[in-house]
């Protein structure tokens, strides 16, 4: 188990949201997108150069400015390898 | 997004009860379902007091007629943003609901489903996408899914058409009388049936402050568990659409695709444009296959005879000659030169201007349709941070190049005050308009291709440059981007049309009057030799610092007025091509059109308006001197 950033993830790596740091307003428009404490996300590519992150969540993409998904931790599962 | 057209501006609408309102999230097919029930005309409106619009229409069915209302797509109830708080009051005054839910992403849209089945109204599920749902391995048990809901549920496949008349059927059926759901499914144990809600959202926070509110881990928690219920997932194999989706929001062949779209749409706007101009079929130079008919011949084979026959009626150099025919080049009407009322005033629009107006929405639409554009954000936020913007400015830019008004009013979606600024204050400036590219495009094609990219080349340089100087000197931060990509799709041909009607017949209806008064005003300040004055006055700025003719000036002044009468003008002037060129930069940048400088004043207030009005002029002054200075000859 790991916890880290949500733009640290790699590639096709799944990881669970621990916790968001935003203010209310940040957290309202990322839970209507659903994403919130507790949900699995798969991280599927950033579009580089300080681009958004793009992340599946209940099966549709989402794209995350960077900055935002900084503020984003979620926690790996590494205890398989 | 909430649907934007043509010069769509706020009105006070007055709410009457809607039989059936649209209720659902982003990117579900509402409107094309919306669409398949009421056909094809259909109201726009603003909702009074806010920024976001709907649309209202009628439905007929079985001899009876019901208004539908679709509601802007909206994620929640809980008032975040404008688009919940419409679609409360909305529902407030509805008497049926339809649900419209997607069954690809059922646990995302249950959230709102049951926030709506809180509101106690008679209502209907819409499981649209099924065919989408299907092909990608997921399983929905319906019977399961509509006694756990307790209302009716319904697959539909808006876009072919497929369950719409079950839905319409299963909607009429609902008891309107008793103000919430109908039995269907009730589970009757948990079921306290005092309120009428089924026993899902019956929970100890559910109704506290008195109002229909649901405690967020609850809901997540009971959707869960719903659709662990009601879902199987299949496996599937990865398709091409799929393959697509990931390509266009790779860094390196996302750029590929966004430029691969982007040129075709340009060709397309441009082939389809003057196929209903009547230039034939081709891309560049001479068109392959000639055409018969178009606006253009329309205008040359039925109109200019009979126009020349009250030509003789009149008589060459009388008032109501030069004001309805207006001058003869060499013993002819020439529709571009003439400027007359019913030569110039009505090919202007519908001869010159509408088929690129045509051409030009139904490209966006598919666009739009095809749900490519918030990938080409997604793939454009870099760049666009760059100029202090994130992504989705892209969207209203590329409205502004329909036409600005709605382009500017569409910066609303941007979130705060700053970005809303920079971007309108780019739109106004360095985004032409379809009106003002089809006149730059039939005035200076004419002389070559390479003018015509030159223009276009000089205002997107204009553009990068204010704005990064505006990026930098402007404050506020910048927010970041956060959009949910749609898959992509084929869009509903029925949809892309009644959009496409609604933004043309907005067009000639905000248009037509204004060009006919431009002509007018031109007309007679020509005929009573006010130009003259003034063009000797302004003579040493636009000869000296632009290189342009002193008569120039009457234009740039008309193109406050409307940008493709004014470019018009250019025509009797004999300009060479370096001329061409300033005064088409000169005009597109100096003073945005009437109606969008009213937009620009309303969406930014006098000081920001004012602000932007400045940096437009020293824009303008020093482009258009750097053009001359530069271009030797």
């Amino acid at each position: 188990m790991s916890e880290k950033l949500l733009t640290d993830l790699s590639v096709n790596e799944e990881a669970e949201i621990v916790k968001i740091r935003g203010g209310r307003g940040m957290q309202g428009r990322l839970r209507a997108l659903g994403l919130a404490e507790g949900q699995h996300v798969k991280k599927l590519s950033g579009v580089g150069f300080g681009g958004p992150v793009i992340i599946l969540i209940n099966r549709a993409q989402v794209a995350i400015g960077r900055g935002m998904a900084r503020r984003i931790i979620v926690r790996t599962d590494h205890t398989n390898g | 997004m909430a649907e934007t057209w043509h010069g769509v501006t706020a009105k006070k609408t007055n709410r009457v009860s809607t039989d059936i309102l649209l209720v659902g999230q982003p990117n579900v097919g509402k409107s094309v379902l919306f669409s398949r029930m009421t056909g094809i005309r259909t109201i726009a409106s603003n909702y009074p007091g806010t920024t976001v619009g709907y649309t209202s229409g009628r439905m007929r069915f079985a001899n009876d007629i019901y208004d539908v209302v679709d509601a802007p797509g909206t994620y929640s109830l809980e008032p975040l943003d404008d688009a919940a708080r419409v679609a409360v009051n909305l529902i407030d005054d509805a008497k049926r609901i339809i649900n419209v839910v997607d069954a690809t992403h059922l646990e995302r849209h249950l959230t709102l489903t049951l926030e709506l089945l809180a509101q106690g109204k008679p209502m209907v599920i819409a499981l649209n996408m099924s065919d989408e749902a299907r092909h990608k391995g997921i399983e929905i048990d319906i019977k399961k899914l509509a006694l756990r809901l307790g209302v009716p549920v319904i697959p539909t496949v808006a876009r072919t058409g497929e369950g719409v008349r079950r839905l319409i059927l299963a909607t009429l059926a609902l008891d309107i009388d008793k103000q919430k759901v109908p039995g269907i499914g009730y589970e009757k144990k948990g079921g306290r049936s005092v309120t009428g809600h089924p026993h899902i959202l019956h929970h100890p926070e559910a109704n506290h402050k008195g109002h229909k509110h649901i405690p967020e881990q609850t809901v997540w928690r009971r959707v869960g568990k719903v659709v662990n219920d009601v879902q199987t997932l299949h496996h599937h194999h990865h398709t091409f659409g799929e393959w697509l989706e990931d390509a266009s929001v790779h860094p390196v062949w996302g750029g590929l695709v966004a430029m691969l779209v982007l040129a075709v749409s340009f060709i397309l706007i441009r082939m389809i444009g003057e196929f209903l101009i009547g230039g034939g079929i081709g891309i560049v130079g001479n068109p392959w296959v000639e055409l018969p008919f178009g606006t253009e011949k329309l205008f040359d084979v039925a109109w200019k005879p009979v126009m020349m026959k009250l030509s003789g009626l009149l008589g060459e150099g009388s008032f109501l000659h030069n004001l309805f025919i207006g001058q003869l080049i060499g013993g002819q009407i020439d529709f571009m030169q003439s400027f007359g009322i019913l030569t110039s005033g009505l090919f202007i629009p519908l001869g010159a201007v509408l088929p690129y107006i045509v051409s030009f929405y139904f490209v966006l639409g598919l666009l739009e349709d095809t749900g490519y554009l918030p990938r080409l954000a997604v793939f454009l936020d870099n760049v666009m941070h760059r100029l202090g913007l994130h992504g989705y400015a892209i969207i209203p830019t590329l409205l502004g190049l329909g036409c600005n008004v709605p382009g500017v009013m569409a910066t609303r979606i941007l979130e705060t005050k700053r970005q809303r600024f920079i971007t309108a204050t780019l739109i106004s400036i360095a985004v032409p308009c379809a009106a003002l590219q089809a006149m730059i495009i039939g005035l200076v094609g004419n002389r070559g291709l390479w003018p015509v990219a030159l223009i276009y080349g000089i205002l997107f340089v204009v553009w990068i440059l204010v704005g990064l100087i505006l990026r930098f000197t402007s404050k506020g931060f910048r927010p970041e981007l956060l959009i949910e990509i749609p898959p992509y799709r084929a869009p509903s041909w029925r949809a892309l049309g009644s959009k496409l009607w609604m933004r043309v017949t907005g067009f000639l209806k905000e248009a037509l009057p204004v060009v006919l008064g431009a002509v007018v005003v031109v007309n007679l300040l020509y005929q009573f030799n006010v130009f003259a004055y003034i063009a000797r006055a302004t003579a040493p700025v636009m000869s000296f610092l632009w290189g342009l003719p002193k008569e120039a000036i009457v234009p740039l002044l008309v193109g406050i007025l409307r940008k493709d009468v004014a470019i018009g003008m250019f025509a009797p002037l004999n300009l060479t091509i370096k001329q061409l060129v300033i005064g088409s930069v000169v005009l597109s940048m100096f003073f945005p059109c009437i109606a969008t400088l009213v937009i620009l004043f309303r969406e930014l207030g006098w000081k920001d308006g004012l602000k932007s009005i400045g940096i437009m002029l020293a824009a303008v002054i020093v482009v258009g001197a750097l053009i001359n200075f530069l271009w030797p000859g």
